[in-house]
This record gives C-alpha cells, structure tokens and sequence, in this order.
C-alpha cells in the first residue's frame, strides 16, 4: 500500500526534484560562467598567489585567447591555503572542546539541567554569521590582541609559527576561534546524543570493575564513538570552510600573502568572494566576475565533497 | 579466603596500590572538571555575545529607528526592518511548500531509491556554503535574467537555502506519526492522498510548523548570499519584484560598523540587537516546543 504510485506520488515527486534540480543547475550554471577563467587561468589558479585585476583604464588585450585587462592574472593559492588553515585549526580547537562540553552535558549535569545547559551550548549554531563577526570585531580582537596573543607568542614562541609580532589581531588564529564557536555546537549536540545512547549496561560493567566514571568514559564509551565523531568533525570542516561573514570581518583580508605565522592577515575563499564583489564587477573585460565564479564553483565542489562524505560516514546527523 | 592475594602479601605493593588509587582519582577529578571548563568556556562565549549585542544596542534603540529610513550612515532602520521581514516572508511563501512537499514524498516513499537519493542530496545541500548560492543567484537571475539587484532574487537565493532544512524536518515530523493511525484512516477507506494530507500531515502539523520556524529564523540571519542578490538600500521597500535593490538588517551590522561614525556604529549595534533578538527568540521557541512536542508523543 505504502508503494502505490498515483497522481499523488507524482504531484510530491515533483516537489521533491526540485532537490536534484537545484545542485544539477548550481554545477552547470557556475560552470558555464567559470569556463572562460578555467580555460584563461588554467593551473596557475590554484597554483599561483597572484590575484590581480590588472589595469582597469587600459585597453582589453587578448592573452591566451581571452580578452583581459592588461596584467591581469588570478591565482588563488593565498585563498586554498587560508581557507584550509583556519579550517583545520578551527577543528583542532573545537573537537576536544565540543567532545568535552558533551560529555560533561551527557554525564555530569543533572537531568533537570541538561536541557537549559545544552540549550547555551546549542543556541550558538543559531547566531547569525554576521553578529558573529561583530563579536571578533569588538570584544575578541581587542581582549586577545592585548592580553592572549602576547601570552601565547612568549610561551610558544620557540616554535617559528607562534613567534611575534602578534599584529593587531586581524588574522589566522581570530578567524579560527570565531569559526571554532561556530561549529562547536554541530560536534556537542551529536556527540551528546551519541553518549547518551551508549547502553547502561555497558557503563554499569564498566563501573563494576572498579573503574573511576573518567576512566569508563576513556576506555568504554567514547572509543565506540569514534566513527560518528569523525563523522561530524568532517561536517563541522565543511560548514568551517564555507563560513563567509565572520571571517570576512576578523581575517585582516589579506590579498596575494601567504601566512607565515599564526596572527598573519588571511582571507577566504569565501570571504574573498564578498570582499572582491565590487571591484570585479567594475572589470569591463568580465573576467574577474568569472575567476570569482571560479572560487565559488571550487567551493562548491569540496562543500559538496566534504559533505557528502560526512554523511556517508553516519547516516542521521542533526544539523541543528 | 586464600592467603595468596598479592596485595595483602606484599605490604610494598600495597602502598604503590594506595598511589596508583590516588592518580586515578585525581586524574577522574581533574578529567571532569576539564570537561566543565569546556562547557563553561562555550555557555560564556554565547553569553558575552548575547550581552554585547544587547549592551551596546540597548542605548542604540529609539522611536525613530522603527520610523525613518538610513540617511548614509545616520537615521533609522525603517527600510532595513521591513526589508529584512519582506525577504523573509518571500523567502518562506516559496521554500515552505516546496520542502514540506519534498519531504512527504521522502518520508513516505522512503525504501524507493529516488526518495533515497533526494534525502542524501538535501543533506549533501544543506552543507553547500551560504556565499555560492548568493554567487548563483547573483549569475542566473541577477545577471542572466536582468532582474538586477531584487527583492525576487533574494527571496529565491534563500528559499533554495532553505528548502533542505524544512524537507529534513518534515521527514522526521511524518516520521514519527504512529503507524496505527495511518491503519485506522485506511480502515476507514481512505485514499492515500488523503490519508497523507488529512490525517498523518495533520496529526504533525506542529512539528512541520517548527521545521519552518527554524528555517525562518536561518533565512533571516543571513547576510553574504543577499550582498550578492539583493545588495543595498536606503529606501523602503516599494513593492517592485525585480530591478530595485531592498536594504536589510544583516547588511547594516557588516557595513556599518566599519564606518568611522557613531553614528553608523549605533546602527550597527541597533541591528545586531534586533536580528540577534529575532533568531534567537524564534530559534528557543521552536526548539522548546519541539522537545515538549515529543515528550507528549512519548506518552
């Protein structure tokens, strides 16, 4: 019964296609509208750290077969490396942190509390990206350029990526922090979850060999998590990597740099793409509105990738 | 009892026992209260972001913010508020019956391989970065179409954003439907149709309710995908579906507070305050009456 078919099928199916249809339109109409930067930029694109628009108020010359601006060149490397390293270290910060704030949610706080204490947690998925950036802007920046950074940069300072200067705070290590807090919610709300569902009789076993409730914890719960907590660690890459306003307003916006240290000016991918709208839509020869189409169609790609993984790893993830 | 127990035969041992049962407490104890500063460090940081926005916008907030437009970076929010509710309303109108529908087709044609498909592409959709649906709304319809900066293509922008997430909690709302009371209304000599629509959407329409809350309360925190589709205005909004740009409250807080003007900051805290105040509000009551909604089913 549950399988017959009808107009009514048919009328929900189309509802339904409108899923494929949009990931099948986004692929082909960012690549149709990329297809002049890819075949201009070739390797050089991700390759090369030479964004450049070139001379706007030249005449359009044609170099490989594309009309561009004299000097004009696109090479996003900066963006690839900038985009993976406030990714990366912004997991590095949120998976211990996020799998602790679970266990302690899932364990130690009475029942009564646990909803009201998780909500605190969770509800930081739910600020908007830009308040968000308004936050780093206005309290992290000032607090951890004056009063961690400085800490952070005479303790490590052996190793070369924490040497100072620490800069002005714009940078790698704010731009993953503030990434850090918002993706932490997606690892605590599952991860959560995922050790409330252990079996009782498992940690009851546990206990009854005289183990502390740490060491239950260490040795018997968590280690049968460790495939739903690469699961949303991957998700958690994902929505890090496409994250756009807060890092466009904490980054310092670097253009054409590779970080050296941990406080240098990054950007983006995606911040890039905010950042440059204006001053490529002004390029007459339209090819730096394609190179950003480019970003984006790569964005989408790995998003997409990441994702897709993600959810082949663990089947029933929430999103919050 | 055997005299044999290592323990008791060797008193040395018997003291490294007594310190290794001294670690493995402290160890617990340090173990736990590490986790509780993990905890402790988040509720802060949502409390300090909270308590930013409202300290700083508090003062901010005026009668003439509900009643004047922005004037440059001075005057009200006007054309922002009603902005940012008219893309929001938009967006929903066109993202509610598309994802509600999607997902009854996915909850009850759940074991077919289409139905499989589109439930793991929603999913592999929700994670596609905000920015590159601004990007495609911005080449499609803003560009390709002529519609330039509007009011349409912003809507549309965020009703495909959007569209996932009210198709995931339709799916788990139908879901959770108990199957008797699908056997009852095809007892009765119901049609599927209207097995579906009048008795188990109906027995849910709560939980779909709070889906589409969730998902208004995401649409309207948003900001990069609608600097590519909707851009900026001073102006209210007049009504026109393409060729005219629409301001709103998400681009205030980016724009504004890089100016160097009280003024402009005073906006931009004002903003934060009330976009804060809004998806935060939203996003608790929909979650709470989600979580009292099963505890009722539960019983």
């Amino acid at each position: 019964m549950r399988h017959a078919g009808g107009p009514f099928r048919i009328f929900v199916a189309l509802f339904a296609a409108v899923i494929p249809l949009s990931i099948g339109a986004l692929i082909a109409f960012l690549f149709y509208n990329a297809w002049p930067a890819i075949h201009f930029n070739g390797w050089r694109f991700l390759t090369e750290s030479s964004w450049n628009l070139g001379n706007q108020y030249g005449d359009a010359v044609t170099v490989r077969g594309a009309e561009v601006m004299p000097g004009a060149s696109f090479g996003i490397l900066f963006l690839i490396v900038g985009t993976l390293a406030s990714s990366l270290i912004a997991l590095l910060l949120a998976v211990p942190i996020g799998l602790g704030a679970a266990v302690f949610l899932a364990e130690a706080v009475p029942a009564r509390l646990r909803q009201p204490a998780s909500m605190l947690v969770e509800l930081l998925a739910s600020v908007p990206s830009v308040v968000f950036g308004l936050w780093g802007y206005v309290v992290l920046i000032p607090f951890a350029s004056k009063h961690v950074y400085p800490v952070l940069a005479k303790v490590l300072g052996f190793i070369p990526f924490f040497a100072p200067p620490t800069r002005d705070g714009y940078g790698l290590l704010t731009a993953s922090i503030v990434l850090a807090l918002m993706v932490v919610p997606l690892i605590t709300a599952n991860m959560r979850e995922a050790i409330m569902t252990t079996p009782r009789a498992l940690r009851e076993a546990g206990l009854a060999t005289g183990a502390t409730r740490f060491e239950v914890m260490r040795h018997i719960v968590l280690p049968r998590l460790r495939l739903p907590l690469v699961g949303v660690s991957t998700l958690a890459l994902g929505r890090a990597l496409g994250e756009t306003m807060a890092v466009l307003m904490v980054s310092g916006n670097a253009i054409n740099i590779l970080p050296h240290r941990i406080y240098s000016s990054i950007s983006t991918m995606a911040a890039f793409m905010v950042s440059q709208l204006d001053s490529a839509l002004q390029d007459p020869s339209g090819m730096a509105v394609n190179s950003i189409t480019e970003i984006g169609l790569i964005l989408l790609l790995i998003s997409m990738l990441v994702n897709g993984v993600a959810r082949l790893l663990v089947s029933r993830i929430s999103t919050l | 009892m055997s005299t044999s127990t290592p323990a008791i035969a060797m008193p040395q041992e018997r003291r490294t026992d007594a310190a290794l049962y001294r670690r493995r407490r402290l160890v617990n104890l340090l173990g736990w209260t590490l986790f509780g500063l993990f905890f402790a460090l988040l509720a802060f940081a949502l409390l300090d972001i909270v308590g930013t926005v409202l300290e700083r916008g508090w003062p901010a907030l005026s009668l003439e913010l509900f009643t004047q437009s922005t004037n440059g970076v001075s005057g009200g929010l006007l054309n922002a508020i009603t902005g940012t509710f008219a893309l929001t309303a938009g967006s929903l109108i066109l993202a509610a019956p598309v994802g509600v529908f999607a997902g009854i087709y996915v909850s009850e044609y759940r074991s077919s391989p289409f139905a499989r498909l589109i439930r793991y592409l929603s999913d592999v959709m929700v994670g596609v970065p905000s920015i590159v649906f601004g990007l495609f709304g911005y080449i499609t319809m803003v560009t390709w179409l002529g519609w330039q900066f509007s009011m349409l293509a912003g809507c549309i922008t965020l009703a495909l954003m959007i569209i996932p997430y009210i198709l995931r909690t339709t799916e788990l709302a139908l879901h959770g439907v108990a199957p008797e009371l699908r056997e009852a209304a095809y007892a009765l000599g119901a049609g599927h149709a209207t097995v579906v629509m009048k008795v188990i959407l109906r027995s849910c329409f709560s939980r779909v309710l709070t889906g589409i809350l969730l998902a208004m309360a995401i649409s309207m925190g948003e900001t990069a995908p609608l600097i590519y589709t909707v851009n900026w205005s001073n102006y209210v909004w007049d009504g026109h579906m393409t060729r005219e740009p629409v301001g709103y409250l998400t681009y205030v807080i980016w724009s504004f507070i890089n100016e160097p003007f009280d003024s402009a900051h005073a906006l931009a805290y004002a903003a934060a305050l009330l976009i804060t105040v809004f998806v935060l509000v939203i996003t608790m009551f929909a979650r709470l009456s989600l979580s009292k909604l099963s505890s009722n089913q539960a019983h």
